[in-house]
């Protein structure tokens, strides 16, 4: 089954192109890494797939409503943003009412318990770490309780026990049917619990495949100018950039 | 709950408060018993109105301030920030000035009306189709500056002191010699403004999360930048267009409820509406009890209320961070 189809979305920024005939498929039970170099335009192949800004060709969400889209799709922007001293739970329940139901006690409660933050639950959100924001973010987006999830760098400012926990959410989730797309820049992380990575690069796609196709040596050099260690190890693939190819 | 009860103490309070030396009980009878006296006269046709037209304006302003913080994500937000109220005065300020106040009983704020419409008008055009709450701000201090420009241009100009006077006094913002005609003049412009913000609580819950966020979660924020700019419009237009400026009203109330009602925007909307009634009463009456003879001007005493309490919560909020 397929749950978001790209063909030929491109966008601007002024007359400049950002992105450029990206074409895409998404199937069910996918777990995306989204890699590339800042500026590549990872984060606006999400946000015009989403129609959050104007662009040319077709997504499948924007043949939708904006509610049907919402209860298709949900996005967790990088940049955290929570205005208000509310509850975690409250937050975290803003993701059910994106749907347009009535509040959804097992959805919010099965993201709060995969987020791991049961002990955060009547804090204020806002006053809580960075890191403990950001879970609860992502708490939020799994509420929605989509067939499909985009997020944005999602892992960014997690502690590494939190960043691996978080890729294991995501991997559960497409093992559950639904499908992730994750923005990220740790490609050892990407490597490893990823099922597909899609390399943008200067608004295209450079590589779109499993990662142990995708990540080779002329790939590295070529978009991201570095050159990488890999192994197989008994817990499996490990992955690692290790220098610049220009110092 | 408790805000409830409170605006309703002290709107009877508000009742029995004024000039002539009569006992509260004989007074509230006399609202109820219609014998045409004098007492009854003065209570329906004076205390009443100014107790009606004191929670009418102080609902608009609490939910227009809850409202506006809500949209705009920042606690400092107020309805004036976008120029309903300074466009509202110049509207009032050009009508005193010209002569057109004098023209039929509800001139002056028909004219203030027709300057927050026109106000509000501009900044949406002025922000377009897509602009986000920076653009709005933006938008909302520069049409402020401009209107309070040409309001000290009109007083500049004023060829006859005593209409600058009476601008200037109106400027302060006042419910005293209020009528019945200017309920029924600001009610239904201010309902429809209170109806507007009413249905604007989900979306302001989703933009707790930001633009990005309560657009994929299928918000439609052009719909309710209209919705909370409409209502704000209508309700603190007609607000100030019958009782002048009052400032303070809808920065403070919401945010001292704001920890009452665990920081959700949805809740903070009715809370801060009676939140606005309630203080606007309360300020009514300390204007009638503390200087009796002097006309002591409502706007004048909500800020020398609202500024030091506005001070006293950034010295806490100071303490906690």
């Amino acid at each position: 089954m397929t749950l978001l189809t790209l063909n030929n979305l491109t966008a601007r920024r002024g007359a400049c192109p950002v992105l450029s005939g990206i074409s895409l498929q998404v199937g069910a039970g996918e777990c995306i890494g989204l890699i590339g170099p800042n500026g590549a335009g990872k984060t606006t192949l999400m946000r015009a797939a989403l129609g959050l800004m104007p662009s040319e060709g077709q997504s499948s969400l924007l043949a939708l409503s904006a509610s049907a889209r919402a209860a298709q799709a949900a996005w967790l922007p990088q940049s955290p943003e929570i205005a208000w001293p509310v509850t975690v739970q409250h937050l975290v329940a803003l993701g059910a009412m994106a749907r347009g139901r009535g509040p959804d006690h097992a959805s919010v409660d099965r993201a709060i318990d995969r987020m791991n933050l049961g002990a955060f639950r009547d804090r204020a959100a806002n006053g809580l770490s960075g890191g403990e924001q950001a879970r609860v973010l992502i708490a939020r987006a799994l509420a929605q309780d989509t067939p499909l999830l985009l997020t944005d760098e999602p892992i960014a400012g997690l502690d590494p026990a939190q960043q691996i926990r978080t890729m294991r959410v995501f991997r559960d989730l497409a093992s559950e049917g639904r499908s992730v797309m994750v923005s990220l820049h740790d490609l050892g992380l990407a490597a490893r619990h990823c099922t597909r990575i899609i390399v943008v690069d200067k608004g295209g796609i450079a590589a779109d495949g499993p990662p142990e196709a995708v990540l080779t040596d002329a790939l590295m050099g070529r978009v991201f100018g570095v050159t990488a260690f890999r192994a197989e190890t008994v817990q499996g693939p490990v992955f690692q950039p290790m220098e610049t190819l220009v110092p | 709950m408790g805000l409830t009860i409170l605006v309703t103490a002290l709107f009877t309070l508000s009742l029995v408060t004024g000039v002539a030396p009569v006992g509260a009980g004989e007074s509230l009878a006399a609202l109820l018993r219609d014998d045409g006296g004098p007492l009854t006269m003065v209570m329906r046709e004076i205390r009443l109105p100014r107790a009606i037209l004191a929670v009418m304006i102080g609902v608009s302003l609490g939910l227009s301030g809850a409202a506006m913080q809500g949209f705009l994500r920042n606690p400092l937000a107020e309805p004036g920030l976008i120029g309903v109220s300074s466009s509202a005065a110049l509207g009032a300020v050009l009508a005193l000035q010209t002569g057109f106040a004098m023209a039929f009983t509800l001139a002056l704020p028909f004219a203030a009306l027709l300057g927050a419409v026109l106000g509000v008008g501009v900044i949406l055009f002025l922000a377009g189709p897509g602009g986000g709450a920076f653009i709005l701000i933006l938008a909302g201090i520069a049409l402020s500056a401009l209107t309070a420009a040409l309001t000290s241009l009109v007083l500049n100009l004023s060829p006859n002191p005593f209409a600058a006077n009476e601008i200037v006094f109106w400027m302060m913002g006042s419910l005293a010699d209020r009528s019945f005609s200017h309920v029924w003049m600001a009610l239904p412009i201010m309902a429809l403004g209170w109806l507007a913000l009413a249905r604007t609580g989900r979306g302001l819950e989703a933009l707790t999360l930001g633009e990005d966020a309560a657009a994929s979660m299928g918000f439609d924020l052009a719909r309710l930048r209209l919705l909370v700019l409409g209502g704000v419009a209508a309700s603190v237009g007609a607000a100030t267009a019958v009782a002048g400026a009052i400032g303070f009203v809808g920065l403070v109330v919401p945010h001292v409820l704001r920890p009452l009602v665990g920081g959700s925007p949805s809740r903070l909307l009715p809370a801060s509406a009676l939140g606005g009634a309630a203080l606007l009463l309360a300020a009514d009456i300390a204007v009638r009890l503390v200087l009796p003879g002097r006309d002591l001007k409502l706007g004048v005493v909500m800020a020398l209320v609202g500024a030091p309490i506005f001070l006293h919560l950034l010295w806490r909020m100071r303490g906690q961070t």
